[in-house]
Parts: C-alpha cells; sequence; structure tokens
C-alpha cells in the first residue's frame, strides 16, 4: 500500500469549469447542469505554441495550471505523469486523411502534435519544468495506470508530482472504433508527505481479481465516466469534494483493480 | 535507485534477429540501412526495415491483435530464449507479480493507415478493424502481456524517441514500491507512413544512410525495432557477469517540440541524474551508445552535453548508422548494445560516419574497437524535449 497526500485539483469537462464550480456538484450539493466544456486558454504559452496546440494539449495544460494554482506550487519543478487513452483525435485523423490521398503531404505541426507526448511537451514549454515527465497509456484504464505511475514516482523519489489525465473524443470514421465520449481533463497534485496545502489522503493498492469500479453517485456523470475514460477519476473526484472518508475502487486492467481509501487528511493519521 | 539485474533481453532490428546477430554485424560493422522500399512511399530514403514481418502474421488466439507493430514483438519475444526466461520468471514470482512497462511512439498506426485507405463510400473503416489491439497506444502491452501470460500491473509510456528508456525508470520505481517483483520492459515501434513522411515533413531526413556525427551528417534514416527485458533484484542465481540496471536520468527540455536545447541542457541533466543513482563520476563510464541521430542540430547539442560532462575521453557512438533511429524503440536498442559490450568486451563503431565534425569534441568511435568495459551509458532523447539516460554495468 502506499499513501499520497493531495494537494490541489484541476477539472475541465462538460458543466464542470473549474474545482470551484465542479465540486459542490461532485459532492451532490449544487445540481449537475451538462454542458459543453470550455477550455480557458493556457496563457502560460507564447503565442506561436498556443495557436499551434491542439485541444488535448489545451485541456492537459488548463486542468494542470488549475491543480498547481490550487496547490501553491511551482509547476516549474515538479515532475508530472500525463495519462490519456491516445494521441490527439483530431490530429491523427488529419494525418491519416492525407496519408489516404494521393498527394500525401503531412504538415510538420501536426506530426510532431500527433506525438502521444505532446501535452507533456507543450507544458514544460509553458512551465519551464525540466524534470522528469512520463506519458503513458493504459486504453481505457490510462486513469488507473497514471495514478500508479504517480504513485510509485512520488513515493520512489520522495517528492511531490502532478497527474494529468485528459481525453477528447475523436473525430469519424475513428469514433466508430474509439467512442470517447466527452472532452475531459483532471490534474492532481501528490505529495508523499504530508503538506501544509494537503487535505486528503490516499491510500493505493493494487487487488486482484475483477471487482467493479466505483460508478459516479449522480446518473449524468456516471454516463460521462462509463464513456471517457480520463472521467474514470470522478468517483475519486466526488470523494475529495465531499471532504469525507470513502473508499473507490478504479477498474484496472482486466484482471485486477486500484483500491483507493480516501481520508480527510485533518484527521489524525492512521498506522499505515 | 537499488540496482536491478537485467537477468535476460532479445531484439530484433535490421541487423537480425537475436543478440548472435546483433553483435556479429556490430563486430563486422555491417549496416543493416537499405534503400527505404516500405509501402509505396515516394522517399528518397534509406530504412532499417525488419525483413519477412509480411510473412509473419499473427495467428489464432492473437489474430486480433495482428498489425506489424506486434508481429515485430512477437519475434523479438522468440529471441534469445526469452520465452522460457520469462516462463521460468513466472515460475518464480507469480503471474501477477511481474509487470508490463513498454514504450513505442506509434504503436500499430499502420494499421489505421491501411484502414483509411478502405473506407468505404460513406467514409466508414472497413468491418473487423481493431482500433484497441493494434493502433492503440496500449495495443502493445496488452498484446504482450497476454502472450507472456502475466498478470501484473501494466502500462505503456509513450515518450517519442525516449519511450523506451523511460520504462526503464518506470519499471525501476514499481519493483521499488513493492508493485511487482519484476518487469518486462522494452517495447517496439514499426515502420509506418506517419513516422516516414512525418520526418520528411520535417526536413529531417537524410537520402542516403544516415551518418551519425559526422561533419557532412545530413538528416536521419528510420529504422524499426523491438526489444524486451527482464528486470529483477539482483540474486543467488545471478553470476557476476549479469548487466545491472545502476541509474536512469530523465529530464525535460522545456525549449521546443522538435529541436533539442542547442546546448544540450536537458540531455547533460538526464545524464547526471543518472550517474548520481548509479553513484558513479563521469570516468566511471567506458562507454556511451549516444542518441546520435544524425540530424545537424540533435548531434551537436548531444557533442556540447558529453563534453561539457565528461570532457573529450569517453569512447562514445551512436548505433543508428546500423539500426537507423528506431525511434520509440531507440532506448531498448541503446541499452541491449550496451548490454552486449559489457557483455563480449565490444565497442561497436559507426558506419557510415566518414569524418567526425571537426567542431565535436567527444572521443567518436568509427571503428569498432575490442575493450573490456565496466559501466555503459546509453542515451535517447525525443520530441517533446523528452530525455533519458540509463547506465548500465556488470554485477561484479
Amino acid at each position: 500500500m502506499m499513501s499520497l497526500y493531495v494537494e490541489g485539483i484541476g477539472i475541465y469537462g462538460p458543466g464542470l469549469d473549474g474545482w470551484a464550480q465542479s465540486a459542490p456538484v461532485l459532492a451532490g450539493d449544487t445540481e449537475y447542469i451538462p454542458a459543453p466544456a470550455s477550455i480557458p486558454p493556457c496563457i502560460l504559452l507564447p503565442a506561436n505554441e498556443r495557436r499551434r496546440a491542439p485541444q488535448t494539449v489545451k485541456l492537459a495544460l488548463a486542468a494542470g495550471t488549475e491543480a498547481f494554482a490550487a496547490a501553491g506550487r511551482d509547476p516549474a519543478g515538479a515532475v508530472t505523469i500525463f495519462a490519456s487513452s491516445g494521441g490527439d483525435g483530431e490530429t491523427i485523423h488529419d494525418i491519416l486523411n492525407v496519408l489516404a490521398s494521393p498527394l500525401r503531404e503531412l504538415s510538420p505541426t501536426k506530426f510532431h502534435n500527433s506525438v502521444h507526448n505532446a501535452a507533456a511537451g507543450y507544458w514544460s514549454i509553458a512551465t519551464g519544468a525540466t524534470s522528469a515527465s512520463t506519458s503513458l497509456c493504459a486504453h481505457d484504464d490510462s486513469f488507473a495506470a497514471g495514478l500508479l505511475e504517480a504513485a510509485a514516482q512520488a513515493v520512489a523519489a520522495g517528492e511531490a508530482v502532478a497527474l494529468i489525465a485528459y481525453d477528447v473524443p475523436y473525430p469519424a470514421p475513428l469514433f466508430a472504433v474509439r467512442p470517447v465520449g466527452a472532452i475531459f481533463g483532471a490534474a492532481l497534485v501528490l505529495s508523499p508527505v504530508p503538506t501544509p496545502a494537503s487535505f486528503a489522503r490516499l491510500d493505493l493498492a493494487l487487488q486482484p481479481g475483477s471487482a467493479a469500479a466505483s460508478p459516479a453517485a449522480i446518473p449524468a456523470l456516471e454516463e460521462l465516466r462509463a464513456s471517457t475514460p480520463a472521467a474514470r477519476c470522478l468517483p475519486l473526484l466526488a470523494a475529495l469534494a465531499s471532504g469525507m472518508a470513502a473508499n473507490v475502487t478504479l477498474g484496472y486492467l482486466d484482471d485486477m483493480n486500484l483500491h483507493l481509501a480516501i481520508s480527510p487528511a485533518s484527521r489524525p493519521e492512521q498506522p499505515a | 535507485m537499488s540496482p536491478l539485474a537485467l537477468s535476460d533481453f532479445a531484439l530484433v532490428t535490421c541487423l537480425g534477429a537475436g543478440q548472435a546477430a546483433t553483435l556479429a554485424a556490430l563486430r563486422a560493422g555491417r549496416s543493416g540501412l537499405t534503400p527505404c522500399q516500405f509501402d509505396t512511399l515516394p522517399l528518397d530514403a534509406y530504412a532499417g526495415e525488419v525483413p519477412g514481418l509480411d510473412m509473419l502474421p499473427l495467428n489464432q488466439e492473437w489474430a486480433a491483435f495482428d498489425c506489424r507493430n506486434n508481429r515485430l514483438a512477437a519475434l523479438a519475444l522468440a529471441q534469445d530464449g526469452f520465452l522460457g526466461t520469462v516462463a521460468a520468471a513466472r515460475a518464480r514470482y507469480g503471474a501477477a507479480r511481474i509487470g508490463v512497462f513498454l514504450g513505442t511512439s506509434t504503436s500499430g498506426i499502420l494499421q489505421s493507415e491501411i484502414a483509411y485507405r478502405h473506407r468505404d463510400a460513406e467514409g466508414h473503416l472497413p468491418e473487423g478493424f481493431d482500433y484497441a489491439r493494434t493502433h492503440n497506444t496500449y495495443a502493445l502491452a496488452h498484446f504482450v502481456r497476454d502472450y507472456l501470460n502475466l498478470e501484473g500491473p501494466a502500462f505503456v509510456v509513450s515518450t517519442a524517441c525516449a519511450a523506451t528508456s523511460k520504462v526503464f525508470a518506470s519499471a525501476a520505481r514499481m519493483i521499488e514500491t513493492g508493485l511487482c517483483d519484476a518487469a518486462i520492459i522494452g517495447g517496439a515501434d514499426t515502420l509506418c507512413a506517419t513516422t516516414l513522411l512525418g520526418f520528411h515533413a520535417l526536413g529531417v531526413m537524410a537520402e542516403g544512410p544516415c551518418r551519425p556525427f559526422d561533419a557532412a551528417r545530413n538528416g536521419i534514416s528510420i529504422g524499426e525495432a523491438a526489444g524486451f527485458a527482464l528486470l529483477e533484484r539482483p540474486g543467488p542465481r545471478h553470476g557476476s557477469e549479469t548487466i545491472i540496471l545502476l541509474g536512469a536520468g530523465e529530464s525535460s527540455d522545456a525549449y521546443h517540440m522538435s529541436s533539442p536545447h542547442p546546448e544540450g541542457a536537458g540531455a547533460r541533466r538526464a545524464m547526471e541524474l543518472a550517474l548520481a543513482q548509479a553513484a558513479l563520476a563521469p570516468s566511471d563510464i567506458g562507454y556511451i551508445n549516444l542518441h546520435g541521430t544524425a540530424t545537424l542540430a540533435g548531434d551537436a547539442a548531444e557533442d556540447r552535453a558529453i563534453t561539457g560532462l565528461f570532457g573529450g575521453a569517453v569512447p562514445c557512438s551512436s548505433s543508428k548508422g546500423f539500426t537507423g533511429h528506431t525511434l520509440g524503440a531507440s532506448g531498448v536498442v541503446g541499452a541491449a548494445i550496451c548490454a552486449l559490450a559489457l557483455r563480449h568486451g565490444f565497442l561497436p563503431g559507426s558506419p557510415h560516419t566518414n569524418r567526425v565534425d571537426p567542431a565535436f569534441g567527444s572521443n567518436y568511435l568509427r571503428e569498432g574497437q575490442e575493450a573490456r568495459i565496466d559501466k555503459a551509458m546509453s542515451n535517447a532523447f525525443g520530441f517533446g524535449g523528452v530525455n533519458c539516460s540509463l547506465v548500465l554495468g556488470r554485477a561484479s
């Protein structure tokens, strides 16, 4: 088992416009009103890069920026883990389309935007972060995989890390074979030790077996969770929003899951 | 980090299948680069193509995973007794205690390229196209984990050309924090139009075979490769010649999406961190397998980083003139070549490099040489400004 302390959260999705607006919705105190996701522009990026950045990158940067601001940490010094269930769909579709056309002339910008770690690259340019950064994928379970890597990295290195998970629906015809539901991005700044900014503790444990993943309590958000890999974190974020102790199971691959025990960090420390 | 045993490894590049074929080509100075015949691409370029993959489909229960990338992965897993190594590890640790952490940049995107060419009149992709098991970034680890009958944690790192170096670091953390006892690491990247025409669009493809560190270098040649290794804690069964992972250093350039930092600042930091993890001084390193892709800017930046940190004494070479730049697989290929150098006392040269850039200060090996070394470093740098350096040594 590993423990992490949550310092800051960022979230952008349909009807979820930052943590301040989303937390009472996720906690069930305010009604969830679905609306198209709006992604704030990343003012940290130089104008050239901002123009070139695809939507997945804008989404990841928005969520990450919010989480670091909430944590009161300078992103320049932090290790990051970027988790997404694939590369930028619009960019990949454009490339595949051009490659299937007679001319086959690719745009160099689209090509470098097509790499899975594009968001990490733009993030480091925007924030000046020169630390380690890992971009990874586990298809539908990319959030759980990212959280596992984040935990291992935070605990092994003894320093705070940020996990940034994001997904954007693919255009047709890829959408038919990969129906990601909605634009959704979330970020967590996580410390291996309690800090003045930390407000909740996560105890993580890998468990064998195929126990069902915890659903989101609100039906419309459960639909979002089920259809969008990055949104698999919604039950975790809801528990964090409620400020109460909770257990959450994240699906991870076919034959195991990631169990999370969430507790307010102000409570006396439980022996590990 | 605690040192970990790289108990066994297997690889396939255009030099051949398995360690012996690879070593023989390195010793003979025989490049695997040939004029690019891949697909129907109108490209005046050389490539490091693995022959025969078209004849090696994944059949029966693996048919859903069939694509060039997974085929090459299966071919690599079949080399050097690796399937037996994994079976023994499975018996030792249990399937759930062995993680699978692999790297790729484009996974099976070639399958989507083909599918897009066969869209119907309404623009739909052909029936039976399996995005999740072929094109998706995770498809590689999904296939390998199932193929090896493993049940531990798994993911695919996709940090462009540093992907299969960074999985060494991820696996080391997973073992250190007790999430698994051992890990299968490595990965695969295969030729596809996306990367061949993408790098062509960037204007960094050489017309002839690539010439790393040459004064007249003019770009990369793309290759394909797969390589896998078993990483675990050193134990009594490991002899003194066992290859040991001593350190993994990771950094980000924070500079540009597709150009390296001109002074190689991020590259140098990755090397410094790898040395620090290994508790070694620069003078302890006996050979460096460079990233050295033969671009004007990339080689110059790496030379500055090397000379700044090591001075001009440590023998180093890029193996891209042998294999081409195998992109996401280049990290595990570089590590495997370092392991071969450590095990067999041979430092590879650099075919196609005729005259080392006179502006460079590093001790670049154009010709291979016999030399017993104790520690080696492998560099991999990628798009997005991601850098990773590994330090390998021997158990004794």
